[in-house]
């Protein structure tokens, strides 16, 4: 690394979008909800993201590889899971059936959950969490500096507050990236290899459909292919660092956002909402 | 019951996770407003968003009030303004440092993300060396960093700044 302080930067020009390939295919299967209001939709989405990767995170609490890093891992799942909360609490205001937070994260099943394939992943060798939310993190923080500016004025400070701490969650992510990439032999060749298995879900990270042109009409207007441009430079900055291989843009993995999910997300449901689901209504 | 008692109550109600300033000084109590028959509503705002002592303060913050004569309590919490290291101020930074945790520094304006930046050492709040090294920016709670001090080879932890 140089003795600089190089910036974590994008450059919108120069880099140029990948075809995103919209999210309009049908989906089939007796628990697809009706068409809902897409408000509801895109909160949603941006709570459940962070409520998937946040449980991802602290499977992680006493198993890190070491102290440190098993406070840090379980640092940042609390800011995600603190976030989701505050996202899927308005969404339940969105909604008004009466449901909160806690209702939308036990007692919804997988094809109703929103979140991108990406934060679904199992957790992996810790090379693999890490890139997975290097990759999340650089899009969640230039996702959240637009929202902080939308028209939308609970979904502004929500965003707000929750950049703080997605910048220095991808400060700290991408600085393993470059430790472990730019590390061994043994470590390069793994994270390269996390690299590669993530990369196919990263697409969908950048999918815009129905319900995002639907929310502009609440002053929610948040250009999903400018942040690609810039996601791609700030990504390819630190993959140059870390001496990996951008990986070639092959098969893209997407569906989350419709319900449409690997297997991973039904046994990780089954373990966040266990408790919730035994005892209905328990208080401690 | 008025403002100013009922805030003189909260400056009684420590902060959970670091009993050494209030809730008033760490700068979550944003509004205090006492309405006829000693009814108080105030309103807080999280320092991070998964903080678990929001839940304990609400509770503390209920307490200390009835215990001053309020006849109710309603605790409203608000997301913006976004709370900021910044609030807390040089009193209060100075009982933490005598606390044995370094205050923080300036948060970070918004704007680029420095990824190696170079960060100024901070001093150790034990011996005053400036000769300190970051060891994890995650430390026993959400607000806090830990440090090493070279000269007095003391571990201690920083309030970071955000």
């Amino acid at each position: 690394m140089s003795a600089e302080t190089p910036e974590l930067t994008g450059d919108p020009g120069g880099v140029e979008s990948g075809a995103a390939v919209s999210n309009s295919a049908p989906v089939s299967g007796p628990r697809r909800r009706a068409v809902s209001d897409p408000l509801f939709e895109y909160v949603l989405r941006l709570g459940d993201d962070r409520l998937v990767l946040g449980h991802r995170l602290s499977e992680w609490c006493g198993h890190g590889p070491i102290l440190e890093e098993d406070i840090a891992t379980a640092n940042m799942a609390l800011d995600l899971i603190g976030q989701s909360s505050s996202f899927l609490k308005l969404a339940g205001e969105v909604e008004a059936k009466g449901r909160d937070e806690d209702a939308l994260a036990y007692f919804r099943e997988a094809v109703e959950f929103r979140n991108c394939l990406l934060v679904e992943q199992p957790k992996g060798d810790f090379g693999y969490t890490m890139v997975r939310q290097f990759l999340f993190d650089v899009n969640s923080v230039l996702e959240l500096e637009a929202l902080s500016k939308c028209g939308h004025a609970q979904l502004a400070a929500i965003a707000t507050k929750s950049l703080k701490e997605a910048r220095y969650h991808v400060r700290h992510s991408s600085e393993w990236v470059v430790r472990l990439g730019d590390g061994t032999d043994e470590s390069h060749r793994r994270v390269q290899q996390s690299l590669n298995e993530a990369w196919r879900f990263t697409d969908e990270l950048f999918d815009h459909d129905d319900v995002d042109a639907a929310v502009a009409s609440h002053g929610v207007v948040v250009d999903r292919d400018a942040i690609r441009s810039r996601w791609d430079a700030m990504v390819g900055d630190v993959l140059s660092r870390a001496t990996l291989e951008r990986p070639a843009d092959g098969a893209m993995q997407r569906g989350g956002r419709i319900g449409r999910h690997s297997e991973h997300l039904g046994h990780l449901l089954a373990t966040m909402q266990i408790v919730a689901r035994s005892h209905p209504g328990a208080t401690w | 019951m008025n403002r100013e008692t009922a805030f003189a109550a909260l400056q009684g109600v420590p902060d959970p996770e670091v009993p050494a300033i209030s809730v008033v000084e760490l700068g979550i109590v944003r509004d205090v407003q006492v309405t006829e028959g000693d009814a108080v509503t105030v309103t807080i705002t999280p320092t991070y968003s998964g903080c678990p002592a929001m839940f304990e303060i609400e509770k503390d913050i209920r307490r200390a009030l009835t215990a001053a004569g309020a006849s109710r309590v309603e605790v409203r919490t608000v997301l913006s303004p976004a709370w900021t290291t910044d609030w807390i101020e040089p009193a209060a930074r100075e009982k933490l440092r005598a606390y044995g945790i370094a205050p923080p520094g300036r948060a970070e304006q918004g704007g680029l993300i420095t990824l190696t930046r170079r960060r100024l050492a901070v001093p150790c709040p034990f011996c005053g060396s400036h000769s300190t090294t970051l060891q994890s920016e995650f430390g026993s709670t959400a607000c806090k960093a830990i440090h090493m001090c070279n000269a007095c080879h003391q571990p201690f932890d920083e309030f970071k700044a955000i």
